[in-house]
């Protein structure tokens, strides 16, 4: 294991960089680079190369390799691409009407690498992104770890290298009313916890069977996507990413997690503020979002623009994310900018729309700080990250400049334009989302 | 301690007796909104509630014993141009959302003094961002869904809250109209064009039936048609709401039918009919900058505002319609994503300020920092639009109703 360990580290070193194209040098210089993972350095130096970041540090103190592109940044401010815990973008969908638990539905299969959702992401300085499935299912299916390189298929956006082989995202799961309705749906919320627990309860048997077939093949039970998936899940190669506001429904999922000890990011929680100690106890991440007015269904009437910071108080590893169309991916800065407003410290914040998301998403060796052998996702703001009036100048993912706000065409994206977007309606603003998907 | 407080206070008699102001409010900069910005300014605020003195501290005397807020920035009670929060409460259930009614496409006789829950959270959760005035009631997704009306965000009863009682007759054009009254007309936009016609055309035979001077021809009272008259003979506004080409040029084209004042309301596509709509004389109350763009609002665009205003179209921002979450927007952060986007910050302000209290016909009493003008102040701890900066003390004609900062 370990060998084999060693030998994929040294073929990585000859592998195609990521995103491939760029091989020289580029380095930006005189920017203030916030670099998440220490104190900003006024007036820096970012050397990317390969794809990967090469240096980080104070103009004089950073060798710029010979041959480099130098690119002036003075006035700009480089910081991390974000990472987006909890998104829709790129028109995927989940599980269908069938049945509330449906974790055999992968989300890549759905996924339009080209629509303009993404690219409207990226103008928002999204580098990286878990798409889920919808909340209107207890279980709705495997999620999808991106990587917003300029690509055609998913398959040049997914992290994971063969969604044959590899474990590409985490599972989506929901509790609350989203998921409520007549049989097979629950009707109430025991029910709801107890169709999991069932399903769960059979996950474990499966994998009970898995290791008596280790000595004996002919106990192998027969192939099952959904337990398969859920194994990944006991095993803790998968993450629940687990929607749920009500503070009683956020105990509820910290009970299921303490029963077959998953690993899990909580979604939402709008009254996490009400169970800050709890959540800290179970050592369990938060993904918040972050809305402009309480309601809009019973179980957020309790939301505050405080619980990022409370939260963050209590011990608790917190980001934000946009939960596209329900918020704007364009805004992701403006959520954390609106938590220190209501109390978070703004390096905190930061950490919320960068490294807490990779870390949620087991993927802070990569992502989520400016520093060396990381993949050169960064962005070039025109000012302060919690400025209303900063935009993103430009977006970059493993070297390559995938938004560039001086290109007309990247532009619109940014801003809005003539029948730019979809004309049809997504869920969101449909009168009937109260049962539906989020 | 007592006497001193007693003493404060009879104090605070003999030196309120002259003025008779309740509350100065002071700060840094005073966006007045009636002129250039006001460097450390002093607003007092009479026992009625209006203001009757404003100008720099060293011009504007503070009488002894009053009451004094004060901040780095004041700018006039934000106004939100259109709305339907009190209609449409936050819990989003079925006894809560009284924003449309959906038995028939026209009903302009419905009115929003009956349908207002003053003490709705959501009110209350605005006032806190600084929104002193609402212009709410019946809201789009009807061809005439009904009546509209201008608030303070105060008072227990609607009566208290009230500022005007019948304001605009809300009315809509496109598809959003026909997916609410499926397998009923409208079923297109030129079957909803031809029904409003048709509603106008009775209405005015109505009005000229009413006047009849034989009694005995003398038409008995319809509502509905009355509402609809009110329109025609210019008494009220129609605010019609209409995003694409087509409708905001449907929505001109029934003005110039019939001679009704007209808001363009949401308005998406305007920037791409500027010149008819400023020809035409027509203030626009625009969809909030942060709206959803997708389905009949995919054009809509952060520098819409910014363009509108350019071409020298009035043009307020409104918090408008959620059927989701959030439930209600927050017209202040609508407006500073438009200062972010190419409109100057005093014609944002102006957004949910004086050129919304100029559409929704309160140019004389709201919307800018002059004498005889109600005491609506808002107290910022630095510029009103940036994400981290608190709005710290909202006054409501001469009131503190909110001195939290947030």
């Amino acid at each position: 294991m370990r060998r084999s360990l060693a030998l994929l580290a040294a073929l990585a070193v000859f592998l195609p960089a990521p995103g491939g194209a760029q091989e020289g040098a580029i380095a930006f210089t005189g920017a203030r680079i916030l670099p998440i993972s220490g104190p900003e350095i006024p007036n820096g130096v970012l050397v990317v190369q390969g794809g990967r970041i090469v240096a980080v540090g104070r103009m004089g103190a950073v060798r710029v390799p010979a041959g480099a592109e130098v690119r002036d940044a003075r006035g700009k401010v480089v910081m991390p691409g974000l990472v987006d815990t909890h998104s829709h973008i790129g028109d995927g969908d989940g599980g269908d009407r069938s049945a509330p638990i449906q974790g055999d539905v992968r989300i890549l299969d759905a996924i339009d690498a080209e629509g303009p959702s993404i690219r409207r992401a990226r103008s928002g300085g999204i580098t990286t992104v878990n798409v889920m499935p919808g909340s209107g299912h207890l279980m709705s299916g495997q999620t999808a770890y991106l990587k917003l390189r300029s690509g055609h298929t998913v398959q040049d956006l997914l992290y994971c290298h063969d969604p044959l082989t590899e474990i590409c995202g985490g599972l989506k799961m929901a509790n609350g009313t989203n998921p409520r309705g007549a049989p097979p749906w629950p009707g109430t919320r025991a029910k709801a916890a107890a169709l999991v627990r069932d399903k769960f309860v059979k996950a474990v048997e499966y994998r009970r069977k898995l290791e008596l077939a280790q000595t004996d093949s002919t106990k192998r039970p027969d192939r099952d996507l959904e337990m398969e998936v859920l194994v990944q899940v006991l095993e803790g190669k998968r993450v629940v990413h687990h929607h749920t506001h009500r503070y009683d429904d956020i105990l509820t999922v910290l009970r299921l997690k303490q029963e077959f000890g998953f690993r899990l990011v909580l979604h939402h929680v709008s009254e996490g503020w009400k169970v800050a100690r709890e959540i800290a106890a179970a050592g369990v991440p938060a993904s918040i979002i972050l809305i402009d007015s309480p309601g809009g269904k019973l179980e957020a009437m309790d939301l505050r623009l405080e619980t990022g910071a409370v939260i963050d108080s209590a011990g608790v590893l917190v980001a934000y994310h946009t939960d596209d169309g329900i918020t704007d991916s364009r805004l992701l800065l403006r959520s954390a900018a609106l938590g220190v407003r209501a109390g978070m410290s703004p390096q905190r914040a930061l950490e919320a729309v960068t490294i807490a998301g990779a870390k949620m998403l087991d993927l802070a060796d990569r992502v989520g700080t400016l520093e060396p052998g990381k993949d050169a996702d960064f962005l070039l703001l025109s000012g302060d990250p919690f400025s209303v009036y900063t935009h993103v100048d430009e977006t970059w993912v493993e070297g390559q400049r995938v938004f560039d706000r001086a290109n007309t065409e990247d532009r619109k994206f940014a801003t809005g334009a003539f029948r730019l977007m979809p004309s049809e309606t997504g869920h969101h603003d449909d009168d009937e989302a109260m049962g539906g998907d989020r | 301690m007592r006497p001193r407080f007693l003493a404060t206070a009879l104090l605070a008699v003999l030196a309120a007796a002259p003025l008779s102001a309740q509350l100065a409010v002071r700060a840094d900069t005073v966006y007045t909104m009636a002129g250039p910005p006001i460097i450390n300014g002093v607003i007092l605020i009479g026992h009625r509630g209006k203001i009757e003195s404003v100008g720099p501290a060293a011009r504007v005397r503070i009488p002894r014993g009053v009451r004094v807020v004060s901040g780095k920035i004041a700018t006039p009670g934000l106004i939100d141009a259109h709305s339907v929060v009190g209609l449409a409460g936050a819990r989003n259930q079925p006894h809560d959302q009284d924003q449309l009614e959906t038995s028939d496409p026209i009903q302009p006789e419905l009115r929003a003094v009956d349908a207002y829950d003053a003490r709705e959270v959501l009110v209350e959760w605005v006032r806190t961002f600084g929104i002193t005035t609402l212009h709410t009631g019946h809201g789009p997704g009807a061809l005439m869904s009904g009546q509209t009306m201008v608030v303070k965000t105060r008072g227990g009863t609607v009566a208290e809250a009230m500022v005007d009682s019948a304001t605009m007759v809300a009315m809509t054009l496109g598809p959003s109209v026909s997916s609410r009254f499926s397998g009923k007309a409208p079923g297109t936009r030129a079957k909803g064009i031809a029904m409003l016609r048709g509603t106008f055309i009775k209405a005015a035979e109505y009005a000229r039936k009413r006047e009849d001077p034989d009694s005995g021809k003398r038409l008995a009272r319809d509502l509905r048609l009355e509402a609809v008259a009110r329109v025609l003979d210019r008494s009220v506004p129609a605010l019609i709401t209409a995003h694409r080409i087509s409708e905001i040029q449907a929505a001109l084209r029934l003005q110039r039918e019939f001679g009704f004042r007209l808001v363009l309301d949401g308005a998406s596509e305007s920037y791409e009919v500027m010149e008819e709509i400023k020809a035409a004389g027509v203030p626009v109350i625009l969809h909030p900058t942060m709206i959803r763009n997708d389905g009949e609002t995919n054009s809509a665009t952060f520098e819409t505002a910014a363009r509108l205003h350019a071409a020298g179209i009035p043009v307020a921002l409104q918090s408008g319609y959620e059927g989701y979450v959030p439930k209600t927007r927050v017209v202040l952060f609508e407006a500073a994503i438009a200062a972010a986007n190419g409109l100057s910050r005093e014609a944002a302000l102006a957004t949910i300020t004086s050129s919304a209290a100029e559409i929704i016909g309160q140019g004389q009493r709201l919307g800018s920092l002059e004498v005889g003008k109600d005491g609506d102040v808002v107290l910022f701890d630095g510029d009103p639009f940036e994400y981290t900066t608190h709005v710290c003390t909202v006054v409501i004609e001469g009131q503190v109703v909110s001195e939290h900062c947030r």
